[in-house]
């Protein structure tokens, strides 16, 4: 005797009927197969063009990568001077605002609410380089952000408020102050390896104007830049050589410079103070629709036809005995019927994982290297995070087998199985996932129904800091990873529930 | 484990059709034990009661002494064959027997000694969908015989036989039952259980009417009924009448008689110089006991619905 209680038999039974079947092995088999091509296709047939203004050579689709690996835009307009050992920056930002201006219009007040300007300690004028700032912002107020994905508020708004950063070591500490004689801290973050010798001064700089109109079945968006003006005094360093004068660099400026001469962006001395004007954005980047870089889960994107094909299988393991009545058959040599079903359950799970992880090991890196090979850029992501993807999509696709396998044995007809099974998960996900339906509904979709799940794929975090649609559309799903993935367990969970229960009570 | 089955008082009924109304019987070792009524009458529902897959209102089965969803192997306990037809047409017929021999740990060498047994040894790689009805029935044996199971439970396994597949049933239940096997096997043909059973339980309406051994039951259909062949039907009649027996005309040359003894018949034709051929005590086929038998029983139901 194997097993508790027998339990191992009925696993090995279950097996062997499993693998005895031909369709089933080749319908997993095609389910990894259509997960990879797809995902191929998808990215064969994509190209990536790019030329710069005026016919330069295109400042590359590579951006530049932050201190903690993620790709980041690093632009800004900054007044700086060298600042050697420990030292502090101070300064009062009287005025900031932001303005844009299309088609050589005159230019309209358009401040964002992530239009900021203040106090920077930066590593080098390196864009992606490490550094730590205390600024004002359009719309949310005073906050310290360091090293492009740390985000910390202050209390201040209102302007004219005063700014501090104070370098000691690898620490800055940031304060702020309404009046420049009561401080208050707001906070402090570390650089690690931060050089002795760093660039101190004034920033400004404004993210792109952007919107985006939904309607159903589509969505398009406009996007144009805004520049920032801001005013500074009371400005005070401390560790700067004496002699030392500003210097203004455009930070990540793209364009090159105009050949004209007739840049907005720069800083100017004016009586006791500096105004700098600047646009860009200092943040992480997101993906998105229209973003330029690949995520990992685009090699994934064959999945939900994978899942089709899981379903039908899942299904069919179970409504084909119901089919021939070879459930009596099942149930005589095994007459406690939820271990049947368990066993089963166990079976079509475990194939449908090891089938999935197979697929989406290939899937990834396969699409990955031929969207390099395209021109793409391809975000980077953690290791965790990309096991992340690739396991939580193999465990997707075997839970979504043991619903479909659990509701194979409530309706017992493999028709009526698969067609619930698809529209609770391939249906919902495909409806908000191709921009069918409005970021509303297409987020409710995936909170309550069991495509929810799909949100294991998502590899990029959302950040406060930046705005941007954050839709599902965009890759972006309104549940955690783990979250979303519950809820599948949980419908899962119930659906097993009430197989085992009629399963128990029904005439075989 | 005492190679029985004990069904007591099973009722069971499916919105207002009585399917079972206190069925009751018990099938002991060693002999083959016919099922046996018209369709409708029960006879699966009682197999399948047996066999843990239908629930009863009341009453209960027992195989062994235990009832059948508490058995851990049960295949080593009671083998059964309820529906031919019951594979996965695109799975071979050894993967079959394969996955019913893992599930109650048995080896896959057990699978080739039962498929040796029953025939099936040429066919049994290939898919269960292309077998023969008759075949199918083999395969459905050889499942039953896997765990090499005291009790045998089967439903109509001759049905969809050809000849030769038949005489080869028969006389393969008998070697099942002579090794001490308890075989319960049903049929809604009484002439299909000829020669096989020893003893038969016969059903109608979801009760037993009979449950009597297949010598006593031929015996008492038989009765003291004497077969005449004679070329002068008109006179026999009237003096086997005159004597006061009850005559029959059963053929264009036979008369059955009954009320007379056999010599008492021989005497009185001779007395009255009636020519005959041959006087026989009257022997009743399998059949003819079973049609006397559920005649009552429909005439029993005939009267009652009438009264209704």
């Amino acid at each position: 005797m194997t097993g508790r209680d027998g339990f191992g038999q009925l696993l090995r039974a279950e097996w062997t009927k499993f693998r005895t079947v031909r369709g089933w092995v080749i319908g997993l088999v095609a389910a990894a197969l259509v997960t990879v091509l797809i995902g191929l296709f998808g990215a064969a047939a994509s190209n990536f063009s790019c030329s710069g203004p005026n016919g330069q050579p295109c400042a590359a689709s590579t951006p530049p990568i932050g201190p903690g690996g993620e790709p980041v835009i690093d632009s800004f307009s900054f007044a700086h001077k060298t600042l050697t050992g420990d030292g502090s920056i101070t300064a009062r930002l009287t005025s900031l605002t932001a303005v844009s201006s299309s088609d050589g219009q005159a230019p309209v007040e358009d401040t964002q609410p992530w239009t900021k300007a203040g106090v920077v300690i930066k590593e080098s004028t390196t864009p992606g380089s490490q550094y730590a700032a205390m600024a004002v912002t359009g719309g949310h107020g005073v906050r310290m952000q360091h090293n492009f994905t740390g985000d910390i508020a202050g209390t201040l708004s209102a302007k004219p408020s005063w700014l501090r950063l104070t370098r000691s070591g690898d620490t800055i500490t940031g304060h702020e102050s309404a009046d420049g004689v009561n401080w208050h801290l707001v906070g402090t973050v570390t650089l690690p390896g931060l050089p002795s010798t760093v660039q101190a001064g004034l920033f400004a700089t404004s993210p792109h104007h952007e919107e985006i109109t939904e309607s159903f079945a589509s969505a398009s968006g406009t996007s144009y830049p805004t520049l920032a003006t801001a005013e500074f005094d009371r400005i005070d360093l401390e560790g700067t050589r004496p002699d030392d004068t500003w210097t203004g660099d455009n930070i990540g400026d793209r364009s090159g410079g105009r050949p004209d001469g007739g840049s907005p962006t720069g800083f100017e001395e004016t009586g006791d103070g500096v105004t700098v004007r600047g646009s860009g954005n200092i943040a992480p980047i997101v993906a998105g629709r229209g973003g330029l870089g690949k995520t990992v889960e685009s090699g994934l994107v064959g999945a939900f036809a994978g899942l089709i094909a899981v379903i039908v299988v899942a299904a069919t393991f179970m409504t084909s005995e119901y089919r021939r009545g070879l459930i009596r058959t099942s149930l005589s040599a095994s007459p406690r019927r939820g271990r049947v079903l368990a066993a089963k359950s166990a079976v079509i799970g475990s194939v449908t994982f090891v089938t999935g992880l197979a697929a989406a090991s290939i899937a990834v890196p396969l699409v990955r290297a031929v969207e390099r090979d395209k021109g793409h850029f391809a975000f980077p992501v953690p290791t965790a995070t990309e096991l992340r993807v690739v396991v939580g999509t193999a465990a997707l696709l075997a839970v979504a087998a043991v619903f479909s396998l659990a509701v194979g044995t409530v309706l017992r007809r493999s028709a009526g199985a698969v067609t619930v099974v698809i529209v609770a998960i391939v249906l919902p996900y495909t409806l908000a996932i191709a921009s069918v339906l409005p970021t509303g509904p297409s987020d409710w979709l995936l909170r309550v129904t069991p495509a929810a799940a799909f949100a294991v794929q998502q590899s990029m975090p959302e950040y406060p800091q930046v705005d941007a649609g954050y839709t599902p559309a965009d890759g972006y799903f309104p549940l955690p990873p783990l979250g979303g993935f519950a809820v599948l367990c949980g419908y899962t969970a119930l659906a097993l529930g009430v197989a085992a229960s009629v399963l128990r009570r029904r005439d075989a | 484990m005492e190679a029985t089955i004990e069904v007591t008082g099973l009722r069971k009924r499916y919105g207002p059709t009585v399917a079972l109304d206190g069925m009751t019987f018990t099938v002991t070792p060693g002999k083959v034990t016919g099922f046996v009524g018209p369709n409708g009458a029960g006879k699966s529902t009682t197999m399948r009661v047996i066999l843990g897959l239908d629930s009863v209102d009341e009453g209960r089965a027992l195989v062994g002494g235990r009832s059948y969803r508490s058995l851990r192997h049960p295949l080593r306990q009671v083998g059964s064959l309820l529906d031919a037809g019951a594979l996965q047409p695109s799975r071979t017929g050894r993967n079959h027997l394969l996955w019913l021999a893992h599930s109650q740990g048995l080896a896959a060498r057990r699978v080739d000694e039962v498929v040796e047994r029953v025939g099936l040894t040429s066919a049994i790689r290939r898919k269960a969908g292309g077998y023969s009805l008759g075949m199918r029935q083999r395969l459905g044996i050889a499942a039953a015989l896997l765990g090499d199971p005291p009790v045998l439970v089967l439903d109509e396994p001759v049905n969809g036989m050809d000849p030769e597949g038949i005489r080869w049933m028969r006389g393969f239940l008998r070697s099942l039952a002579a090794e001490g096997r308890a075989v319960l096997v049903s049929s809604h043909l009484m002439s299909e259980l000829q020669d096989t059973a020893d003893h038969v339980v016969i059903v109608g309406r979801g009760k037993v009417i009979a449950d009597v051994g297949v010598a006593d039951l031929i015996e008492s259909a038989s009765g003291d009924r004497v077969t005449l062949r004679t070329g002068d039907r008109a006179r026999a009649t009237t003096v086997l009448a005159h004597a006061g027996a009850t005559v029959a005309v059963t053929g264009s040359d036979t008369l059955t008689v009954s009320g007379l003894s056999g010599e008492r018949v021989v005497a009185l034709l001779g007395e009255n110089a009636v020519p005959f051929s041959e006087v026989s005590a009257h022997r009743a086929s399998l059949e003819e006991a079973y049609m006397e038998l559920t005649r009552d029983a429909v005439e029993f139901h005939a009267a009652q619905e009438g009264a209704r």
